[in-house]
């Protein structure tokens, strides 16, 4: 048997809207629509139970990489408070004392919030900038209130992490932006 | 791109009420939260029934991540071992060799070590293990080093034993649920373990530096005797810890200590062991007299085992 051309094969769905073959008379789901956000900052908060049992911090803080862009891409979906029950949800899982992600996230989105009125144009390099100095404070305080709890100074052991934070800020963007188009995919009948 | 301008509410009272809404319950959140961090940070227990809680829903997946660790390094390694077996052959055998001619010697001493110890009538308490269980959960990106281990009180894991694997010492339980406990590894700052060097007993205790090194910290000041690649195990005082589990492996030597690394990365840890508290008397009565003593100037006891 001949090894198939590329030609031949059956072309892959690329695109999540090539899922739903009818699109007429359909609209989102509005489970999917709303809850998905809240259900991929969760599922990120989870990646504690990932099977890399780490010695250094080393794995970004990906709960609040992907909560800071879905406020990003959509800055109403979310709303002002969502930062006190998702962080409350993290706090449970990352090894901080409890409230220290509940007290960032919810300034995060006050932040958030303040800078969507100062800055009225948006851009790509702009928004990367934006959550790279989000994210430096983020982890910086975390690292000096987990020091406080420790009754040690924790030594400038998030480099690295910081590194990789910054460096896979877009990667996770892409990502959010392709969930919101399964958020959106036209799945209950009208 | 110009900013989406949905967040303008127009004319409808209902919605400048909402975003209003928003805002203050924001804003409480906030404050919330700070309250709730003062009461953890003074409190560190606070909150362990809820996150022991949060850890058993998510002890599935957790346990699938485990195998799925150990199955992706045999493979990884059964890769690796093809190609330096014939190197690898040849460098065991000589190790076969050394070993037996080692093995031997062990034994006389072993059988010397309990003649003398009947002869000074010292009985070693037979330490049994706890409980035997996987490591499902790590906080990889806190500056804090939790690992999460799949057996509770159910099993009889109580905070303050010990827990290590087959190659060494990974830490101490501190927070249980009904089949989950939290465990605070050798790594975290918070942890001091008291250790001696295993080849002339020089003692010493590890303190935990957060980024995957510890600290060695000698207790004789003067000449730093330290080299690279000394062996440290604990010693046993203090009472929590087994006397003789590896701990750390020298690797840089300061000018008054050291810098070493996990004997056992705990990530490389297929099963590990939790260990009965070695003297729980000692531990009662160190904690009686603490208690007795007020309030010390400076909360470094949270260490333990000290």
């Amino acid at each position: 048997m001949p090894f198939p051309r590329l030609p031949d094969l059956p072309s892959l769905p690329m695109r999540p809207e090539d899922i739903v073959p009818q699109r007429i008379n359909r609209a989102p789901s509005p489970l999917l629509a709303s809850g998905l956000p809240w259900i991929s900052v969760m599922l990120a908060s989870l990646a504690a139970f990932s099977p890399v049992i780490a010695s250094a911090p080393l794995v970004p803080p990906l709960a609040f990489m992907v909560f800071l862009a879905w406020r990003m891409l959509r800055p109403s979906l979310l709303p002002l408070w969502a930062g006190l029950p998702l962080g409350a949800f993290d706090d449970l899982y990352s090894g901080q004392p409890f409230g220290c992600a509940i007290v960032l996230w919810s300034a995060a989105m006050l932040v958030m919030d303040t800078i969507d009125n100062r800055l009225l144009w948006r851009s790509f390099v702009q928004d990367w900038a934006v959550a790279c100095l989000m994210m430096i404070a983020y982890l910086v305080l975390c690292a000096g209130i987990a020091g406080l709890a420790a009754a040690y100074p924790l030594p400038l052991v998030i480099g690295p992490q910081l590194l990789v934070t910054l460096a896979l800020y877009p990667l996770v963007t892409r990502l959010v932006a392709l969930l919101d188009r399964i958020r959106l995919l036209p799945l209950r009948s009208v | 791109m110009a900013r989406p301008a949905d967040r303008r509410p127009g004319f409808s009272r209902r919605a400048q009420y909402g975003i209003f809404t928003g805002y203050v319950i924001a804003v409480a959140g906030f404050l919330a939260g700070a309250a709730l961090l003062i009461v953890s940070i003074v409190n560190p227990s606070a909150f362990s029934s809820v996150r022991g809680a949060a850890s058993e829903i998510a002890r599935p997946a957790g346990e699938a991540g485990a195998e799925t660790r150990a199955a992706g390094q045999s493979v990884i390694a059964a890769i690796g071992a093809y190609f330096q077996a014939g190197r690898q052959n040849a460098a065991l055998s000589r190790e076969v060799a050394a070993a037996r001619a080692n093995a031997l010697t062990m034994q006389a001493l072993e059988g010397e070590n309990r003649r003398l110890k009947a002869l000074l009538g010292i009985v070693d308490p037979a330490v049994k293990p706890v409980a035997a269980a996987r490591l499902i959960g790590s906080t990889s990106a806190s500056a804090r080093r939790f690992a999460v281990l799949s057996a509770g009180s159910s099993q009889g894991v109580r905070p303050g034993q010990p827990v290590r694997s087959a190659a060494g010492l990974i830490g101490r339980v501190i927070e249980t649920g009904p089949g989950t406990a939290r465990v605070l590894l050798v790594t975290d700052p918070e942890n001091v373990v008291p250790v001696r060097r295993a080849r002339d007993g020089l003692p010493a205790f590890v303190e935990g530096k957060s980024d995957g090194r510890i600290a060695i910290r000698l207790l004789n000041m003067g000449v730093n005797p330290l080299k690279l690649g000394d062996v440290f195990v604990t010693s046993g005082s203090g009472g929590l810890y087994p006397p003789g589990i590896p701990v750390a492996v020298v690797t840089e030597v300061l000018h008054d200590g050291g810098v070493g690394h996990l004997a056992s990365d705990p990530a490389d840890a297929d099963f590990v062991v939790v260990l009965p508290v070695f003297q729980p008397a000692a531990i009662t009565a160190l904690g009686a007299s603490q208690q007795a003593a007020g309030p010390a100037p400076e909360p470094s006891e949270a260490g333990g085992g000290t």
